[in-house]
């Protein structure tokens, strides 16, 4: 598939968030500020590529030549936990301004279901090397798409007169489905 | 005993309703987007969340005086992990047409926020019969949220529940709510909907 494509059809037409589904809890938890939705994606998107690639090369270098395929939830989780911490680790000593920037939001990643499921994916699909990593970053992409527009959306939310009883999480659900029906019009695209 | 009874009672109707993992506390919103398009696969993304919840729940209160404090995080998902290879090795054997519909969601149930919550919350700091209990509550509360979510959006956007035909073949049904964004305009409603209720007791109670 070509490469642009690709990135289009992770990006708008199958966003994890408004097609697939994953990734709702940081969507829903930490999208009431355009800033902090923008830090959560970014560091989304890092983590992802980086555990698309991880995720590949242990299953295609260990599980599957030691016929270990029905280990790969635990041992992407592991991998996917391990990862973190690493990046968390690394960041705090060579660039305390983004460590400081994304703060809580890193090991929080851990238990983002749409890392997990990217590696999970990547396996069902039977892509190559390249084309997991390149999942990895483009679905993390739409990801940060999604996040920061909702962000828009919900600090708009916050001084516009509401029910009391659709107040937080039903009125952004809400929204989130007016805005799944807007992301449905880019289905034609690929 | 009776006493102690009612303690029970109280930890599995807190999971059902007080402190319904869906409706109350709005965890594992994933699942509960992505599989409720028919009533079925509601009932057995639950009734697979609750087999991990009531497993995991015993596992880690059983082991929770061993696993040193700093590493409990990994300890616990480890455990998790093991009950969902299990439930996802059981279903790809007994009920595969169940599991080619939940798909990758099944794995997923290892980050499902509720049973991490669980385990930190309740099943670490309490005993294996009460935990086990409040994993059922728990599991129960979510498989309800579920069906009832798979149910709405079956009925609307197929005319079905549990795939016996209800509107009759005049019945235009309303694809959209299948669709993805059903899913959220269907959730987001009902948990206004819930809102309205809680708040209507509230002030009753108070007057």
């Amino acid at each position: 598939m070509n490469i642009w494509l690709f990135l289009i059809s992770c990006v708008l037409t199958n966003n994890f968030i408004f097609s697939k589904f994953l990734g709702c809890c940081p969507f829903l938890g930490v999208s009431s500020k355009v800033e902090t939705a923008a830090s959560m994606g970014i560091a989304v998107t890092f983590v992802m590529t980086l555990a698309s690639l991880f995720a590949y090369m242990v299953n295609a270098w260990i599980l599957v030549p030691l016929h270990l395929e029905y280990m790969q939830t635990i041992a992407f989780i592991l991998v996917i936990a391990s990862l973190v911490q690493f990046v968390e680790m690394f960041l705090k000593k060579s660039m305390p301004a983004i460590y400081s920037a994304l703060g809580i939001y890193l090991p929080l990643i851990t238990t983002n279901c749409a890392v997990l499921g990217v590696a999970t994916l990547n396996v069902t699909n039977q892509y190559n090397m390249l084309y997991s990593v390149l999942n990895g970053t483009f679905s993390a992409l739409g990801f940060l798409l999604a996040i920061v527009l909702m962000a828009g959306v919900r600090e708009r939310l916050e001084s516009s007169k509401i029910p009391a009883c659709m107040k937080g999480f039903p009125i952004s659900l809400v929204s989130a489905g007016l805005m799944a029906i807007a992301f449905m019009g880019f289905s034609g695209l690929v | 005993m009776s006493n102690e009874k009612r303690g029970l009672g109280r930890i599995f109707m807190n999971g059902v309703l007080t402190e319904n993992p869906t409706f109350r506390l709005v965890l594992g919103t994933c699942p509960t987007l992505a599989v409720t398009t028919s009533a079925i696969n509601g009932l057995g993304m639950g009734a697979a969340a609750t087999f991990v919840l009531l497993g995991s729940n015993m596992a880690i209160s059983a082991l929770r005086k061993v696993i040193p404090d700093k590493v409990r995080i990994p300890a616990f998902i480890v455990i998790i992990c093991t009950f969902v290879t299990i439930i996802q090795l059981l279903m790809q054997a007994f009920l595969p047409s169940l599991y080619e519909s939940l798909g990758i969601f099944i794995p997923l149930i290892v980050v499902n926020c509720i049973i991490l919550a669980r385990a930190e919350a309740f099943a670490s700091k309490n005993p294996v019969l009460d935990s086990a209990v409040d994993g059922l509550g728990m599991g129960a509360g979510f498989t309800l949220a579920l069906t009832l979510i798979g149910s709405i959006r079956e009925l609307v956007g197929n005319g079905s529940i549990f795939g016996i035909s209800l509107l009759g073949a005049s019945y235009q049904p309303m694809l959209l709510i299948i669709l993805p964004a059903g899913g959220f305009l269907v959730f987001g409603s009902l948990l206004g909907i819930i809102n309205a209720i809680g708040n209507k007791r509230k002030k009753g109670a108070k007057a």
